[in-house]
């Protein structure tokens, strides 16, 4: 019992952010329902993303009925790398990296073969709702492939590796990459196995990471170390995820960004229930920083000035 | 917080006040005392009409009425409902032969201090014939100077009375041939002193006795309340179990046109539930409560609700273990679900039985993704195997002679079918073992609701004081606003600290 106290003391003096508290104390108050369509349906917010100027994966289709899943290769038009997602898809399910197609087989990211009905399944799968949040009928978004960057080939196992920015009225708070590994099939997510690797957020270089609720300083699959390692296009990356502030209005937002070889710095999505492993992976908690943005009162400045803001006050 | 707060203090407010004024059991199965008193006349009619007359108790100090009711077949029956004195009368133009008539009330033990008589005026003093008129004067005068008040008045005319060789005045009155008893003899010597003065008549409710005596206890009025003495010992107040029936000389039972052959009165000690005692009360005291409850309800729809109302208990241990513990499970609500199921199996069969048709249907939901279903078509699918899975656990476990497998039937199905598919995506989304530890965090909260709700305290509870729900919609509200840390997640981020 003592032990739980002094659990419970050492967290809250290090201002870890509980989910209570995430859902009751911030996103309640911050992030206006009306306002989650916007990220939720992830073919809208590749619009609003748009419309600000923000650059994001092409889209390639949308398919919205049954039917349509059987025109699969007539909306591709020759395109040989996609990704399935579910447009209200939440927590990575139901998303199907497609790397190439031999034969008519489809080859997914981890390797394995799909045929054509194969996809079709998973398509219906996807637009009759079963991965929408609340059961609710949903649409398939077919997004090309990001060419990513070939930067992190040696922390990254198979698929791509995404940076997630938590971003607070504004202001980047926190920073953490997402590194796939065999175990987490090449997905980025951290439920599933890949590693979360916290990143200084004015320098762009890793600080070490979490596998599960363990520290690694070395990359599993590959052995590379996952520290010290610099983030490309750092200063852009944080620009652009204080600018999506003004493109959703969250004021708690988890923005997700992938580089891409030829284009840079893209938004792969945005959350507006971004996860708490984050401050496991940076060993830090959330909620003094969002608490002294909200002091500072820097929401209502340019983004470029809200990051350097982040910048010069979360130095580590 | 504040409406938190408001429906709590509701909730106990209510609770509070049916306990307090009406008596509503707070335990099951709590049994109260009552006596059954039964007064039983019988009369030899004569040639003409028949008209009887009985008191009936009114103000029962010490004892409450729950339930009344009079028998006489034949009679038309009259109750002269006076505040202060009740009496019945009973009457037939032509009766007969002897005919009985009864009268049965139903009395509890109640902390009233009910006044037996209005506030009297003081009485003159009687006037007598010599020599009893000075002897009067003389004992009145010779105790007034020994005593303060009425109360040591009254004690003290009523031991010189008790005293075996009574002193010559006071012998006169005893031995003399006025043929009072004591009681009236005491009720002349306080009138003399102008004390205002009653003869009452009750019933004592000790044992169960087929005919109870009649004993007169004698009241005076001190210029605030009745005081109670026995005559026959000189002790004040009225004996915890003396039911008090009426007051005054006049007689218990009268006659016209006929015979009084008996009157008895009998007395029976009864155990009775508290529930109903209390809900004879409150529809006593014209209070609607009972009409507006669950009570009201037909017994069948009652069993219904004694099961629904322990819905929201369940819903709280939910919020309970999800945002304060931080347990997994499916699906918010289906715990409940199942623990009101292992309400009807039993604890370890239902548990067996979940496993096994959760599996068994998990296996065939592993099939059916190779079929390529629709979303529809395979819950379909997947519910139409679990009621199959159902039928057969049923049979199988009637063949075996192993009853608490019949109960199956009570599970959820559609719920279970809901799980297998949850289960089964998450098992392909997230792993086998993040579908295990979903699994095994509803099953846990299942049980801990079945066992919380298995408190037979609590099953009492919100059916007879439904309004506690109120307490527990109050402290759900309360718990809502918890922006704590999950227990679960001081485990969680234990790296991010360290």
């Amino acid at each position: 019992m003592r032990a739980l106290f002094s659990d419970w003391g050492k967290l809250k003096a290090s201002g870890v952010l509980g989910l209570n508290a995430r859902n009751g104390d911030y996103i309640m108050r911050l992030n206006p329902r009306r306002n989650y369509p916007l990220v939720d349906d992830k073919v809208l917010c590749k619009k609003v993303l748009l419309e600000h100027g923000m650059q994001a994966p092409e889209l390639i289709g949308v398919i919205t009925r049954t039917g349509d899943s059987e025109k699969l290769s007539e909306i591709l038009r020759g395109e040989q790398q996609f990704v399935i997602k579910p447009a209200n898809g939440s927590g990575g399910d139901g998303i199907l990296v497609i790397v190439g197609i031999v034969n008519d087989l489809y080859r997914s990211v981890d390797g394995r073969l799909f045929d054509g009905g194969n996809v079709a399944h998973h398509l219906t799968n996807v637009i009759s709702g079963l991965y929408s949040l609340g059961g609710q009928p949903d649409h398939a978004m077919l997004e090309a492939l990001v060419k990513f960057d070939p930067v992190f080939d040696q922390i990254a196992f198979q698929g791509v590796p995404d940076i997630r920015v938590i971003v607070f009225q504004g202001v980047p708070v926190m920073s953490m990459v997402r590194l796939p590994t065999r175990l987490s099939h090449g997905k980025a997510n951290l439920h599933q196995g890949a590693i979360g690797a916290g990143i200084a957020l004015c320098t762009g270089q890793t600080t070490g990471g979490v596998l599960g609720n363990h520290r690694v300083t070395e990359h599993i699959d590959t052995g590379a170390s996952i520290v010290g390692f610099t983030i490309p296009h750092w200063q852009k990356i944080l620009e652009m995820s204080a600018r999506c502030y003004e493109a959703v209005g969250l004021g708690y937002l988890g923005v997700d960004v992938v580089l891409d070889r030829e284009r840079g710095p893209l938004i792969l999505e945005l959350n507006a229930r971004p996860g708490l492993n984050i401050q496991i992976a940076n060993r830090t908690g959330l909620r003094q920083r969002m608490e002294r943005v909200e002091a500072a009162g820097v929401k209502d400045a340019p983004a470029e000035e809200r990051a350097s803001w982040a910048c010069s006050h979360f130095r580590r | 917080m504040v409406l938190a707060l408001v429906l709590i203090a509701l909730g106990l407010g209510l609770f509070a006040w049916k306990v307090s004024s009406f008596g509503f059991p707070v335990k099951p199965e709590e049994t109260s005392e009552v006596w059954v008193v039964q007064a039983h006349v019988a009369v030899d009619p004569g040639a003409g009409s028949l008209k009887v007359s009985m008191q009936l108790p009114t103000r029962t100090p010490g004892y409450g009425l729950s339930d009344e009711h009079f028998i006489s077949r034949g009679f038309g029956l009259a109750v002269d409902d006076k505040p202060w004195q009740r009496t019945a009368t009973w009457a037939i133009r032509r009766a007969g032969s002897e005919r009985s008539l009864y009268y049965r009330g139903v009395y509890f033990h109640d902390e009233n201090r009910q006044e037996i008589a209005p506030r009297p005026q003081f009485p003159n003093p009687p006037l007598l014939r010599e020599p009893f008129q000075t002897a009067l004067l003389e004992i009145v005068d010779e105790v007034r100077q020994e005593s303060a008040d009425i109360a040591s008045f009254t004690t003290s005319v009523l031991v010189r009375l008790n005293d075996p060789a009574p002193e010559d005045n006071l012998a006169l009155f005893v031995e003399g041939p006025l043929k009072l008893d004591k009681a009236h003899i005491a009720q002349l010597l306080l009138s003399g002193a102008r004390i205002p003065v009653l003869t009452i008549q009750g019933v004592r409710l000790t044992d169960d006795s087929n005919n109870a005596p009649i004993q007169t206890f004698i009241a005076a009025h001190d210029g605030e309340q009745w005081l109670y003495f026995d005559p026959e010992t000189g002790d004040s107040g009225l004996p915890g179990d003396f039911l008090v029936w009426w007051t005054g000389d006049d007689p218990f039972v009268s006659v016209e046109g006929g015979r009084l052959v008996n009157s008895e009165i009998s007395v029976k000690r009864q155990a009775v539930s508290s529930l109903s005692l209390a809900t004879e009360r409150a529809e006593l005291h014209g209070s609607r409560i009972v009409e507006f409850s669950l009570m009201s309800l037909p017994i069948n729809i009652q069993s219904v609700y004694e099961v629904l109302l322990l819905v929201p208990l369940g819903a709280f241990i939910i919020v309970l273990l999800r945002n304060v513990v931080g347990v997994r499970s499916f699906g918010t609500f289906m715990p409940v679900l199942i623990a009101l199921a292992f309400r009807e199996t039993e604890l370890l069969a239902g548990f067996l039985l979940f496993v096994t048709i959760v599996g068994v249907g998990l296996t065939f939901r592993f099939y059916l993704e190779k079929l390529r279903l629709l979303l529809v078509p395979r819950l379909a699918a997947v519910l139409i195997i679990v009621v199959l899975l159902m039928a057969v656990v049923s049979v199988i476990s009637h063949q075996l002679g192993v009853e608490a497998g019949l109960s199956v039937a009570l599970f959820p199905m559609v719920i279970i079918a809901m799980v297998i598919e949850r289960m089964s995506i998450v098992w392909e989304e997230h792993g086998p073992a993040n579908a295990m530890l979903d699994g095994v965090g509803s099953l846990a909260i299942a049980i801990i609701a079945y066992l919380v709700m298995g408190i037979d305290l609590f099953a009492w509870w919100v059916v007879v004081f439904p309004e506690l729900l109120l307490v527990v919609l109050g402290l759900t509200i309360a718990l809502g606003r918890y922006t704590g840390y999950r227990l679960t997640e001081l485990f969680r981020f234990r790296e991010a600290v360290s």
